[in-house]
């Protein structure tokens, strides 16, 4: 349940920051005024980041629990199992996870404080964005995370709906055409950035 | 022995009513006081055991299997009938009385039938109450079909899945009383004998599974639910574990056992594949509504059925029987298909088995429809068999699946010892000598929700039961002898499995006590049985220890007991030299070839008594008075 | 057909167990997975040996007693199938087949192949009913209940108790059993009354006999010989979230 609320939540906030990234291909003006009128809201922008931690933190802690439970309710495990319907999404949700958990922190500290930035601008993100990305690992690190995390969103989106009991009957319930949506464009929506940075735009 | 039916006087509409009122109550603050001990959880037990812990009685109740829910009730298809008279198509209780007492050829007792018929309608309201999903029409009216040999469409059912359906909706009863405290369930417990003290049921003893260990279990009354004996057969639609040890050890202990040869044989099986089959699969008898039963008419055409042209078909139970055709009663439908195999126009690789083909109704309806009747058993079908029903038509054989013979009870559902009172499948009432389709699961509700509460409250109200303590030494002995028998099962260390004894038993049963009986049949069998009997006491190989979860020793103790009621069966078989119902003597049949019955000699219910190891058990006869009804000659032409 | 069987064999609950390989020759294609076992078995005790211990009893894929891990799949590798319903032509000749028990911590296992699942008839107990005592209830056409929910509770009524859903979840988790119940009960309106305080009691009976958290992963359904379906889960969690709510607003009316 905490897991599902707070992952609903958090999906918010990744589907607003893609939405916001993707300015970058309409030029630096567009991006650092979306980024100036975000800083300028103050303490909405406070207070959406302690909600975001709020939720990241609840998240781990129930994902901690939900590990331990299941270890828990299978002290012997099977000689031989075989996944037969669940995704790859499901089976590396909490791996996932966590590696997005360690790509957050260096995200942060990459692009929020600059503290991992070279040539941190705090006002110019189209700049801090387009030096990173000329770096072939840094794009690289951010297309792996990328992937990670449109896996865990593939797999949470749908799950969470469902843990809510918010969905609708359907024949075929392990279909997921909503998620997979969501999950392709946030994928998308992500990568596209450091590959068209590394690819040479803007030319 | 004198048996005394109980039946009230008076007209048969009200003997009921009227009883109910002339029975003695228990008061309601005294009922917790009562123990009663509840052996079976299917739906004669499971419904019995919860209604009786409603009305405040401490219950135990007891099952072999992991849980109150698998009982083999759980296995029954059809439906279940009720005279709701929904359909508008004349049904009644006396209709629904008088189709089953002919159905059963005029060998039950009128009184009981026609309780059962009035009950058949308080049933439907109280499973629909628990939740029961019954097929429901779009107005959102319940459903009903024809099933079994019936005119009207009185069957009330669940897809093919009524028997679960119902068993659940007892079972879930049973588990709001074991939460509410008044039942405690004993499951993996397997009761292996009756403790009678003073003339009297007052205990049962028990092996616990999972242990081992053997106790006794002691209350006011003892409730048999513990269902038929077809297993005997070895091969029977039944499941695996269904026995005969309550009911048989209950005999031992002085209860009489009524008509143990009717068995009913089912006509639409999978027929056997090998000789590693260990059961019958029953294909729903509904599955004749729309399909058409035929053979080749010549003798041993093995071309293909779609090679067989219209012309050389013989539709033998719409030839014989025009008015009911596919629909006539199973005893009839199953002796049919045995003549034309005998005949030698079976059909597959063992020529033991006939069409039941879907061709025309699809043709007719549309396989989607068809599909929709029937898509479960359909697939089921295809699983077992590996062929499609959709395009090859099924095979079927007949097989044993339902035992109408067990222990006597009175009207009261009570058995020849006080206080032993016997339910379901298990007692030998309401069908006679043949059980029409959808009829054994009202008779075991019938029973359990709505007979035996009130009979056992007369009996504990009537009886003055001193108290019974573990160190009674008939609870002493009761106990050492089954302590004793586990021990010589485990000692004897043969060369056979039990399993081999069973299938050995199964095949002497089958071939001389099965769809057609005779002298001679019959007396070999009865040479074979006891010697088979003694081998197996000398030769079997139980593996294991008695003190730990051990299947092959609860798997022979049950084929012990099978062997010395085969033999009552033979016994019981032989004596009724007329045919009737699921019995049918070879010596007493029409110029044309249906079951003669002998209604100067043999209206009576037989009630076996045992005498003892060394003697032959006693014979009493229960006159079966017909009031109401007029005895005929059962004709479905 | 030929096969080798690789068999978890256990003397007693708390022995140690192992898996043992056993050479399972002259099987037929025709044979039940069961009566592979009946086989195996036999030639056991007449070798003097102790037979594999294994539930079953109808073989008629209705009693929910069978169940039994085969190659890492619950029931094996047919869908919608009880382990009694599997059949050895879904074998080919010279397979290595590894046959476990249900793996869970709510399942212990007694011996061999056999579980304890009667955490599952715990969790009926603690809500999964409709409370009708007999007798007085109306007449049953006076309940009208549309075809459409009837036939989508029946889905879920279904359910035969086998344990395939806890055994093929990663998680081993109840909720597809527990789910199938709720949703039977509470699409009827007979159901209705009883709606929130069952949902509430029997989700937290489940949690109770430790099986763990539904993640969605899906395994259940796919094992489930009734293919029930997961759309019953998020059933649950609706009427279980509406019933935290219910309890917390009037405590008494869903506890009592």
């Amino acid at each position: 349940m905490v897991m599902a609320v707070t992952g609903i939540i958090m999906i918010g906030f990744v589907v607003g920051h893609v939405l916001g990234n993707l300015l970058v291909f309409r030029g630096p003006e567009k991006l650092n005024s979306y980024a100036a009128f975000l800083r300028g809201t103050g303490g909405a922008l406070w207070l959406a980041r302690l909600v975001l931690l709020a939720s990241v933190i609840m998240h781990v802690v129930a994902a901690v629990q939900l590990t331990r439970l299941q270890r828990k309710a299978r002290p012997i495990g099977y000689d031989r199992q075989e996944p037969q319907v669940s995704t790859l999404a499901a089976r590396t949700i909490r791996w996932g996870g966590l590696l997005i958990f360690f790509f957050v922190i260096l995200h942060i500290l990459h692009f929020t404080t600059g503290t991992l930035h070279p040539t941190f601008n705090h006002t110019d993100v189209y700049a801090n964005m387009i030096s990173a990305f000329r770096v072939p690992w840094i794009a690289a690190l951010y297309v792996v995370a990328m992937a990670a995390l449109g896996l865990h969103l593939y797999h949470g989106m749908w799950s969470s709906v469902r843990t809510l009991g918010m969905n609708r009957a359907s024949r075929d319930p392990l279909k997921r055409r909503a998620a997979a949506l969501l999950a392709a464009v946030v994928w998308l929506g992500f990568t596209i950035i450091p590959v068209a940075i590394l690819a040479g735009f803007p030319s | 022995m004198e048996l005394r039916s109980r039946v009230p006087t008076g007209p048969l509409e009200g003997k009921w009513e009227r009883h109910k009122f002339e029975m003695k109550l228990v008061n309601p603050a005294n009922k917790r006081k009562y123990t009663i001990l509840v052996v079976g959880s299917g739906l004669a037990g499971a419904s019995a055991a919860a209604t009786l812990s409603e009305l405040g009685y401490n219950v135990k109740c007891y099952c072999f299997q992991d849980s109150p829910r698998r009982a083999h009730s759980i296995a029954a298809q059809g439906g279940i009938n009720a005279a709701k008279n929904y359909q508008n198509d004349g049904d009644s209780i006396y209709r629904l009385f008088y189709d089953t007492v002919k159905g059963g050829d005029f060998r039950a007792r009128e009184a009981n039938v026609y309780r059962l018929a009035q009950i058949s309608v308080t049933i439907i309201d109280q499973c629909v109450a628990q939740g029961v999903p019954f097929a429901r029409e779009y107005g959102g009216l319940l459903s009903n079909r024809s099933f079994g040999g019936a005119q009207v469409s009185r069957t009330f059912y669940a897809r093919g899945q009524t028997g679960q359906q119902l068993l659940l909706g007892a079972y879930q009863a049973l588990e709001k009383e074991i939460a509410n405290g008044g039942v405690t369930m004993y499951p993996r417990t397997e009761m292996l004998d009756l403790i009678v003290v003073d003339g009297r049921a007052r205990g049962i003893v028990i092996r616990n599974e999972l242990t081992g260990k053997i106790e006794s279990h002691l209350g006011d009354a003892v409730v048999l639910g513990t269902g038929g004996y077809g297993n005997v057969f070895y091969l029977s639609t039944n499941a695996k574990g269904t026995n005969t040890t309550a009911i048989w050890r209950s005999y031992k202990r002085g209860a009489a056992f009524g008509n143990p040869c009717y068995t009913q044989i089912h006509p639409t099986c999978i027929p056997v594949s090998g000789d590693y089959q260990s059961k019958l699969t029953l294909m729903s008898e509904s599955l004749r509504n729309d399909g058409r039963v035929w053979v080749p008419k010549k003798q041993g055409d093995k071309r293909p059925p779609h090679e067989i042209p219209e012309a050389e078909r013989d539709y033998y139970l719409e030839r014989k029987y025009p008015s009911f055709g596919n629909l006539a009663p199973r005893d009839i439908s199953s002796r049919s298909a045995k003549e034309v195999c005998d005949e030698g126009r079976g059909v597959g690789e063992t020529a033991l088995g006939v069409y039941l083909d879907f061709a025309d109704a699809i043709k007719r309806l549309g396989e989607a429809s068809i599909r929709e009747r029937y898509g479960n058993l359909f697939e089921m079908y295809q699983r077992i068999t590996d062929e499609d029903p959709y395009k090859i038509p099924m095979r079927i054989y007949p097989a044993v699946h339902y035992t109408m013979g067990g222990l006597w009870v009175d009207y009261n559902l009570m058995s020849t010892i006080p206080g032993l009172h016997v339910i379901g499948e298990a007692n030998f009432s309401d069908h006679g000598a043949n059980r029409l389709g959808a009829s054994a699961l009202m008779q075991g509700l019938a029973d359990g929700y709505f007979v035996l509460p009130y009979t056992i409250g007369d009996y504990i109200a009537s009886a003055k039961l001193a108290p019974v303590t573990t160190d009674h030494p008939v609870v002493r002995s009761t106990e050492a002898d089954v302590t004793e028998r586990t021990k010589r099962l485990l000692a004897i260390k043969g060369k056979r499995t039990a399993a081999s004894f069973h299938r050995e038993l199964g095949k002497i049963m089958w071939d001389n006590c099965g769809m057609a009986r005779n002298e001679q049949g019959l007396k070999r069998a009865l040479k074979e049985i006891p010697a088979l009997r003694e081998e197996f006491w000398e030769n079997v190989n139980v593996p294991g220890a008695s003190a730990e979860l051990n299947q092959s020793l609860e798997h022979a103790g049950r084929v012990a007991d099978f062997l010395e009621l085969g033999e009552l069966m033979c016994l019981d078989a032989l004596h009724r030299t007329e045919s009737c119902g699921g019995h049918f003597r070879e010596e007493s049949q029409t110029p044309d070839g249906e079951a003669l019955r002998d209604d100067e000699h043999f209206t009576y219910v037989a009630a076996w008594e045992y005498a003892g190891p060394e003697s032959e058990p006693i014979l009493n006869k229960e006159r079966l008075i017909f009031e109401n009804v007029k005895l005929s000659q059962r004709s479905y032409k | 057909m030929n096969l080798t069987l690789r068999v978890w064999r256990q003397s007693a609950p708390d022995a140690r167990g192992s898996i043992v390989n056993y050479e399972a020759n002259d099987i037929s294609p025709d044979m039940s997975f069961l009566e592979m076992l009946d086989v195996v078995n036999e030639r056991l005790t007449e070798r003097g040996e102790i037979p594999i211990a294994f539930d079953h009893d109808c073989r008629e894929g209705i009693c929910g007693s069978c169940g039994v891990m085969i190659n890492g799949a619950a029931h094996g590798p047919m869908r919608g199938t009880a382990t009694c319903q599997l059949h050895m032509r879904s074998f080919t000749d010279g397979d290595t087949i590894t046959v476990e028990p249900w793996r869970a911590r709510a399942f212990p296992v007694i011996k061999d192949l056999c579980v304890d699942r009667s955490a599952f008839d715990r969790i009926i107990a603690a809500g999964g009913y409709v409370s009708a005592n007999t007798g007085g209830a109306r007449d049953a056409n006076e309940i009208l209940i549309p075809k459409e929910n009837v036939d989508t509770a029946m889905d879920a009524a279904a359910c035969i108790g086998c344990g395939a859903c806890v055994a093929a979840c990663p998680n081993a988790s109840a909720s597809l059993f527990t789910a199938a119940k709720i949703t039977h009960l509470g699409l009827l309106p007979q159901g209705q009354p009883e709606r929130y305080r069952r949902a509430l009691r029997m989700v937290t009976r489940m949690d109770l006999e430790s099986f763990g958290g539904c993640t969605l992963f899906g395994e259940c359904q796919d094992a489930c010989p009734k293919e029930i379906s997961i759309d019953t889960i998020a059933r649950m969690n609706r009427d279980y979230l509406k019933a935290v709510m219910i309890a917390k607003a009037e405590p008494d009316s869903t506890t009592a």
